[in-house]
């Protein structure tokens, strides 16, 4: 599968943004059930700038190399993008990060992260 | 290697290796592949006699009835009960487990009663009596099981009480392949009154088996985990349990008289088989229970064992594998659960799937065992008549790849 390069291991066994933010405006778990994946993710707003900008984003978990590179992609990406912006990333924004599209059995993997990024933003809005 | 007498070769029986030759099919223990002739009498049926079963008076109906009743008959045979009264059709373990907490369940047990479980289980032998225990007030308990996930069996004397009712378990673990000896469990049940089920899903296609030996009062087991259609299974009860028991499930075939304001049950088996049945797939579960039973289930134990032990030596000679479960092929069933170090087991699973080789990564639907485990999810492969020692050789070589991809 396209999906198991070099950079996708890599950034399972050394993950970007793989900590906790002490002061988080947002903190949001979520998990797949069916796989034993879970995430904890971690949004700092930032204040400074125009409201509602994400100036940090990490997260921690365990997971499949899919759902642990997505969320180092994903975290890594978020950083100077409005809130409202990254409510309408979807399916499609995640193939563009990942440069290859995830098959049906392993889409929820790579769903997980940005999920439980909504939900959270959704939640503290 | 000394077992290799005890290895069956059956791929041919099985159109779907036929038509693909080089797929490696593991996952046997969520459900197996299909001989020709399950097939075949699935097909005569629909083709030549699909008709309904106990009422038409014509000779098509005839067929039918006789067809699903001669397969209820070889159910019987298989598992040695004494009558075919103890024979329920149902559509899976899961429905027959439900129908023993619905029924007997239901009208037996009182608040405050106790049923044993073991942290083994399968979800469908844990939440039908959780559903139970919330309408009625009972109360569920858990036999443990040591690192080696082989049941403390030793506990049970501390589990039963004066209100144990129940002792529910299953014959082997899907997910690590456990055998549980149950002779003592049993007779230690029944010397406190206590009634006991067995979720035979994963033995009763597997070894041979016999219910009268087994004493157990209730067991449970798939059509389609034995080489038989989906939507098929089994419930034995002895004969006296389901003469108190209730019906669950009204309608066509399961009364004797309907009044508008009373009405009278069926006979045993049929009073607990309401609507038209899953014919085709009694008739198909009779057609696998045939091909079985020619080969011999000590055969099949006997080769799958032998699967087994090879398997089991190839898997411990990679570095980093971990095996969940007793990791002796004289003690387990042919179910092998293990993890990599370095790869989550559903990037093994994706990444042998490119090898055309099939099996499960998961919590198995035992997540209480995960948790006790203390692991999030295994890969599992599991056996059948139909594997082969190329088959296992192919996934040791499968995963020597997985481990080159993320260079562990
Ligand atoms: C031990 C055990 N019990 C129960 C079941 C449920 O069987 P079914 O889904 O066919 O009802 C399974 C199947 O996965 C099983 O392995």
């Amino acid at each position: 599968m396209d999906i198991y390069r070099d950079t996708i291991i890599e950034l399972y066994k050394t993950p970007l943004n793989k900590r906790r933010i002490e002061e988080a405006d947002i903190t949001h778990s979520g998990a797949n059930v069916t796989c034993g994946d879970r995430v904890r993710i971690y949004l700092k707003l930032d204040k400074a700038g125009s409201e509602g900008v994400i100036g940090d984003a990490s997260f921690e978990g365990e997971g499949c190399a899919i759902s642990i590179a997505m969320a180092s992609l994903l975290t890594e990406e978020l950083k100077g993008v409005r809130v409202d912006e990254v409510l309408k990333w979807d399916q499609e924004t995640l193939f563009d990060l990942l440069g290859t599209e995830v098959g049906a059995t392993r889409i929820k993997c790579a769903l997980l992260p940005l999920e439980t990024i909504q939900k959270g933003l959704t939640g503290a809005a | 290697m000394a077992a290799a007498t005890a290895l069956l070769n059956l791929k041919k029986d099985f159109p779907l290796l036929v038509n693909e030759p080089t797929l490696v099919y593991l996952d046997s223990a969520s459900t197996a592949l299909k001989p020709r002739a399950v097939i075949e009498a699935v097909e005569e049926y629909y083709t030549n006699y699909s008709a309904n079963v106990h009422r038409g008076l014509y000779d098509l109906s005839e067929r039918a009835t006789a067809a699903y009743e001669g397969a209820r008959e070889k159910v019987r045979t298989f598992i040695h009960a004494g009558s075919s009264r103890e024979i329920i059709f149902t559509s899976g373990t899961t429905a027959s487990i439900n129908l023993v907490a619905l029924s007997w369940g239901r009208s037996m047990l009182k608040r405050d009663d106790e049923i044993i479980l073991s942290i083994l289980d399968h979800h469908s032998n844990i939440v039908p009596w959780q559903l139970l225990a919330k309408d009625i007030g009972c109360k569920l308990k858990f036999i443990d099981c040591d690192s080696k996930g082989r049941l403390k069996l030793d506990q049970l004397s501390k589990l039963l009480s004066r209100r144990t009712k129940l002792i529910a378990l299953s014959h082997v673990s899907n997910a690590l392949g456990t055998i549980n000896q149950l002779t003592t469990l049993t007779q230690k049940a029944h010397a406190i009154g206590a009634k006991v089920l067995i979720d035979a899903a994963q033995s009763v296609p597997h070894m041979p088996l016999n219910v009268e030996h087994l004493n157990c009062d209730f067991l449970a087991f798939s059509g389609h985990k034995l080489g038989g259609p989906t939507g098929i299974g089994v419930l034995y009860a002895k004969e006296e349990l389901l003469k108190q028991m209730p019906p669950v499930f009204g309608g066509g075939d399961m009364i004797r008289e309907v009044h508008t304001d009373h009405s009278s049950w069926n006979d045993l088996p049929w009073k607990f088989e309401a609507g038209t049945p899953p014919i085709a797939q009694a008739i198909g579960l009779g057609a696998a229970i045939d091909y079985y039973a020619k080969i011999g289930m000590s055969k099949v134990r006997a080769h799958e064992h032998a699967l087994t032990e090879y398997a089991l030596k190839k898997l411990a000679e990679l570095p980093g594998l971990t095996i969940y479960g007793p990791a002796d092929a004289a003690e387990q069933s042919g179910v092998i659960s293990f993890t990599l170090e370095g790869v989550h087991p559903h990037d093994i699973s994706s990444l042998l799937n490119e090898e055309k080789i099939a099996i499960r990564a998961g919590h198995h639907c035992c997540m209480p065992l995960m948790d006790r485990l203390k692991i999030p999810a295994t890969a599992r492969v599991s056996f059948g008549v139909y594997n082969s020692t190329e088959d296992i050789d192919r996934l040791i070589e499968g995963l020597k790849k997985v481990q080159k991809i993320f260079k562990v």
